[in-house]
């Protein structure tokens, strides 16, 4: 589904702030997977993220999603971002915004409508579409986003730490809702997260990544019982002695 | 401390800020009233406020009068529909394609210092002192504040929310018209409210300036030759284009107040 082969990023290349991003990182996404990637702040998740969304050009090695190399966005591909407020767009109201993506794909402005109304229902959101993102709290905007997402109806879901912004309850609550949808939708989700808790609890398997320059350091999988559930899967032994394990490996101690 | 224990001064309602409006206006009045009644002001110079609007009113009903309303009215609204055509499209090619503002950035910075007023005789030797020359006028002074809150505009459009519709597959064009546009259309607005006062200065200056034809400049300047000068006359006519350019930015407020609540409900002022 996703290979990235030998990716680099260098920034600011050839000048004193030149910063390497990204040093020659592999890793493979098999079809289906929810893959979380954790690592320290500012190790080069985001630059990852970009290059396989096609939003930027690598300075080394290439990311080929569904076999093909990525030049520029992959059709079939969505992005979550962090900051819904300023992703989704404020002069719209929150059924354009999820429609406004699928203008992309062959669909005539009812199907788009539908597509949306369909979409918003999915993540409970079915009597928001008249209003406005400023009208929502955080975390409902967030849902605005996630919706937006699914409407696209993608192979790859790529989320930027989707769930920094809002509050521990919410950030539960949004945790399940993935893990809910990626049951009715056929996808791959790459889910970038500095929360070791979050990646354990959400992901199939968990990758951990080093400090700048981004190398892969860890490669676990996960395989807690299903459906997840807030309070049993983290008190469940696996879940404790493998957050152990990437909290060991985020901070450096590797054991494995 | 904390911003809770400041005294939080709530805003006027709409209805009281209109009644210190209409109060400040009719203070006005009444001290231009006093001046001229007791002498402290000549009255040739300065008639009563009483007089000019009196004459004010009587003037709407003179045919004559009304149609040098139309003519200025019709060469304002003309000239600043046309900068607004030309401005908004050239601030958004100049904000968002670096070379072409590179390349243009001179000629701009060479043209905007050039009082617009300074233009009208030499605009007139050119182009002749009918309709073309307010027009002309009109569109090059109301271009400025239009094309430089345009490109204010997209400076200030988030990039995420850009990189938002990228990751979508779409291309440059689409974002520029799909986000930059809409997110940059709040201060596009009050480029055109700037733009609709500076139109209504060159469309009365270059009639005053031209001195023939229609329009309520032109009446000005024949008030104003007459000997002796008819100052209420005058006055009246200033009254009306005040007046006009009072109404205009009220309803340009209104209608962004209502456009735009998701801009203000960003930026916590009140809608």
């Amino acid at each position: 589904m996703l290979e990235i082969d030998n990716l680099s990023h260098v920034y600011g290349g050839g000048t004193p702030n030149e910063h390497h991003a990204i040093d020659g990182l592999n890793l493979s996404v098999a079809e289906g997977e929810l893959l979380c990637i954790v690592g320290p702040s500012g190790c080069g998740k985001s630059t990852l993220l970009r290059s396989i969304a096609g939003l930027i050009q690598p300075t080394g090695g290439q990311v080929k999603v569904e076999g093909e190399v990525v030049r520029q966005t992959p059709d079939n591909l969505a992005v979550v971002f962090q900051d819904y407020s300023r992703s989704l767009f404020p002069w719209m109201s929150v059924a354009d915004n999820v429609a406004l993506p699928l203008r992309r794909k062959n669909m005539d402005k009812k199907q788009r409508r539908e597509a949306a109304a369909e979409a918003l229902e999915s993540v409970g959101l079915e009597n928001a579409g008249r209003k406005y993102p400023f009208q929502l709290s955080g975390g409902m905007q967030q849902r605005v986003a996630i919706a937006r997402a699914l409407a696209y109806r993608p192979t790859l879901m790529l989320m930027d730490e989707p769930f920094g912004s809002v509050d521990a309850q919410t950030r539960e609550d949004l945790e399940d809702l993935v893990l809910q949808v990626r049951g009715h939708h056929q996808m791959t989700i790459v889910l970038i997260t500095h929360d070791i808790d979050e990646s354990v609890y959400v992901g199939d398997r968990v990758v951990v990544l080093s400090k700048a320059p981004a190398n892969v350091v860890g490669d676990l999988k996960v395989d807690l019982p299903a459906p997840r559930d807030q309070i049993t899967t983290r008190e469940h032994s696996d879940f404790v002695h493998l957050r152990a394990e990437v909290g060991r490996l985020v901070r450096g101690h590797a054991t494995v | 401390m904390s911003s809770q224990t400041l005294p939080r001064v709530r805003p006027a309602s709409s209805a009281t800020r209109w009644y210190r409006r209409a109060a400040g206006a009719l203070a006005f009045a009444a001290l231009i009233e006093l001046l001229s009644r007791t002498g402290l002001a000549d009255p040739e110079f300065l008639p009563p406020a009483s007089e000019i609007v009196g004459r004010a009113v009587l003037l709407l009903l003179d045919p004559a009068f009304r149609g040098h309303a139309l003519t200025s009215l019709l060469a304002w609204a003309i000239g600043l529909s046309i900068a607004a055509l030309l401005a908004v499209p050239l601030g958004l090619l100049l904000g968002s394609v670096p070379v072409v503002d590179a390349a243009m950035r001179s000629v701009v910075e060479f043209l905007r210092p050039i009082p617009s007023v300074a233009l009208i005789p030499l605009v007139a030797l050119v182009i002749g002192t009918g309709l073309q020359h307010r027009v002309a006028l009109v569109v090059y002074a109301s271009l400025w504040p239009l094309l430089y809150n345009t490109m204010y505009g997209l400076r200030g459009v988030d990039p995420l929310a850009k990189e938002s519709l990228r990751a979508y597959g779409f291309g440059p064009l689409a974002v520029l018209l799909r986000v930059s546009l809409p997110a940059s259309a709040p201060f596009i607005a009050t480029g055109l409210r700037l733009a609709a006062g500076v139109a209504l200065i060159l469309t009365v200056s270059t009639e005053i300036v031209a001195g023939r034809g229609e329009g309520i400049g032109v009446f000005v300047f024949f008030a104003g030759i007459a000997v002796p000068a008819r100052m209420t006359d005058i006055l009246a006519g200033v009254f009306w284009v005040g007046l006009f350019g009072v109404a205009v930015n009220a309803l340009l407020v209104a209608a962004e107040r209502r456009a735009f609540r998701w801009h203000h409900a960003q930026w916590g002022e009140r809608p």
